[in-house]
């Protein structure tokens, strides 16, 4: 250390702005830090788009030349897909939400930013869920653009809102599950493996890869009862030009879904979810 | 400007805290001085918010810091033990991170972090990932991240361990400055020297509580009695050792004997009164009593001597005592949220 012992004693630095502005500069910053991260590492982003665009293009073809009336309603399977990988990539995506949180808890990063007189400490639950829907949104959209090239359609105009809606209520409530899991585990290899074992299961027992009239009973109530189905429906819905809120998209054992139920779900599950961890993270992080 | 008071912790089966009360006046270099598992992390760990005691009190710049936790914390700048870095940002933006986590405008943000590139000595990597750093920039960059928001109560998680004598002395100066400029500075360490060195005023910390308070000075002086380190021979065997302290123990003018394993059965005398002319009159002791003498050295009393008049045992000891009992990972346990 080579020091010049000048200015040491500079007057004390004064914080600035009101507790709103404190909050979004924070928040800003923290979120900037998790973008600086993925621009300088890539891999999650680029793993993320490849993943779901290879289910795309492998069930595509495996099922291209699927006798036709497989599917209910006379669709063909790739446009029948499209939806299933679209909520598949931002689910997984969001599953991922708890994983900076962890490796900061780990390294000791956590304990900076709670030293420092931050206005709420929500905002660091704030910054990983904004960057996180941020991200998921992006594969999706790239997902979306994959399957349109491979001639899976497009949701026109109030189709897309349809489905950006569909999956930021998705993204909320698997997000929220991530970032208490990444709280409440005692590391990253167990949050790793709890992401492992979820991911696929949660995929098929969905109605993402094939309609609940094909499964067997049980499996038809599993995928009944899946998140990701209610995200899915609706998106398959907008897909095919029929989405209405009351327009029956779900045929489930216990009865008929509309998509505007679909949604309703969803968004209870995401409100639940937050408010089943803010006692967690309010201890975590008081 | 810091208080604590009676604080306790207990982790499980283990007291970590036992009662510690301690007060550091404004514009003091404070010295928390113990060795491992003393309690001096968790003790700062306490006073800087990141963790609650089971009881006791802390007082910020008159502020309750268990009641009002976010506004101790903008007084508080905190260097930790285990340096916390994102290898993937540069140290300026970890730098620009910490600004906006202390709400600074981007102005002043700037100005300060010139600043403290110069002070530091930074300018060269900066803007280099914190991942390519060495040891040494990295615990200057944390230094920088505690001072970024010129707080006026600095605290630092043993500040020196692997520094190179260099950084060791130039962070002393800057520490020392920063007192001088009217900064309350709380440092823990393990090393003697550096406390004594250091320290305006020190508090002893041993099974978390504090054993012993005061400036080095006083109590040194508080002891009393210099120090006399005798060996008969280079390598003296236990034996020879033991018989010279036999005769010792019946010399007029000393007050305790011990025989020092780790110093090659060097022994050390604990003489009655302070002077030059106390060396004289033990070797013409031992010249009369014929106890060989290979080498005489006197001492004031050190700080060791105040922990091992107050333990029984020296800190050297109770350092390794400590290494063989550390448990890391009931360690990293206590430090993770």
């Amino acid at each position: 250390m080579s020091v010049a012992p000048t200015t040491t004693s500079a007057p004390a630095l004064q914080a600035q702005g009101s507790a709103s502005a404190q909050l979004l500069q924070e928040t800003l910053a923290l979120t900037k830090r998790l973008f600086l991260q993925l621009q300088r590492r890539p891999s999650t982003l680029v793993a993320g788009i490849l993943q779901p665009l290879i289910w795309l293009v492998l069930f595509g073809a495996l099922f291209a030349n699927a006798p036709a009336g497989l599917i209910p309603g006379e669709v063909s399977y790739g446009r029948f897909l499209g939806a299933g990988v679209i909520v598949f990539t931002a689910f997984s995506a969001a599953l991922n939400a708890g994983l900076p949180v962890m490796f900061d808890r780990e390294f000791g990063f956590l304990n900076r930013l709670l030293v420092a007189p931050l206005r709420s400490r929500y905002s660091i639950v704030l910054a990983s869920v904004l960057y996180i829907t941020s991200l998921s949104l992006v594969q999706s959209v790239a997902i979306m653009g994959a399957a349109s090239l491979l001639g899976y359609g497009w949701p026109g105009g109030s189709g897309l809102a349809v489905v950006l809606i569909t999956l930021l209520l998705l993204v909320a409530a698997v997000t929220a599950l991530s970032l208490g899991l990444a709280f409440a585990l005692p590391g990253h290899i167990e949050l790793i493996a709890v992401i492992f074992v979820a991911n696929l299961p949660l995929l098929f027992a969905s109605t993402a890869l094939a309609p609940i009239s094909f499964m067997p009973s049980w499996l038809g109530w599993l995928a009944a009862l899946n998140p990701l189905t209610f995200a899915i429906e609706p998106i398959r819905a907008a897909y095919l030009g029929r989405f209405s809120l009351h327009a029956v998209v779900l045929n489930a054992p216990y009865g008929a879904l509309t998509a505007g139920q679909c949604l309703l779900v969803l968004t209870l599950l995401s409100v639940g979810l937050f408010l089943s961890i803010r006692p967690l993270l309010d201890r975590k992080l008081s | 400007m810091i208080r604590l008071d009676r604080l306790s912790k207990r982790y499980g089966a283990l007291q970590a805290l036992d009662g510690v009360s301690l007060a550091v006046p404004q514009g003091c270099l404070y010295g928390l001085l113990g060795p491992n598992g003393a309690g001096k992390t968790t003790c700062l760990r306490i006073l800087c918010t990141l963790l609650a005691p089971d009881a006791g009190q802390v007082s910020i710049a008159g502020i309750d810091a268990l009641a009002d936790p976010r506004a101790a914390r903008e007084q508080l700048g905190y260097v930790a033990q285990e340096v916390a870095i994102d290898k993937i940002l540069s140290g300026r933006e970890l730098l620009e991170l910490q600004a906006s986590l202390y709400h600074l405008g981007s102005v002043a943000a700037r100005r300060r972090i010139d600043e403290l590139t110069e002070l530091l000595g930074m300018a060269e990597w900066l803007d280099r990932r914190c991942g390519t750093y060495s040891g040494g920039m990295r615990r200057r960059l944390d230094l920088a991240c505690g001072l970024l928001h010129s707080p006026a109560v600095l605290v630092l998680d043993e500040p020196t361990v692997g520094l190179d004598i260099e950084s060791r002395a130039a962070l002393w100066q800057v520490l020392q400055d920063l007192r001088d400029g009217g900064t309350t500075v709380l440092l823990s360490s393990h090393y003697l020297e550096e406390v004594d060195a250091l320290a305006d005023r020190l508090a002893i910390l041993d099974g978390g509580r504090v054993i012993a308070e005061g400036t080095p000075d006083d109590l040194k002086r508080e002891l009393g009695g210099d120090r006399v380190t005798l060996r008969v021979k280079e390598f003296a065997t236990p034996q020879e050792a033991q018989a010279a302290q036999g005769v010792l123990q019946q010399l007029a003018g000393v007050r305790q004997v011990v025989i020092n394993r780790a110093q090659g059965h060097a022994i050390n005398l604990v003489m009655e009164g302070e002077g030059a002319a106390l060396l004289e009159r033990l070797r013409q002791q031992l010249d009369e009593a014929s106890v060989p003498v290979f080498s005489l050295a006197q001492s004031r009393p050190s700080l060791d001597d105040v922990y091992l008049q107050a333990t029984g045992r020296t800190l050297m000891d109770a350092e390794l005592a400590s290494v063989s009992s550390r448990d890391a990972k009931a360690e990293k346990k206590q430090a993770m949220r």
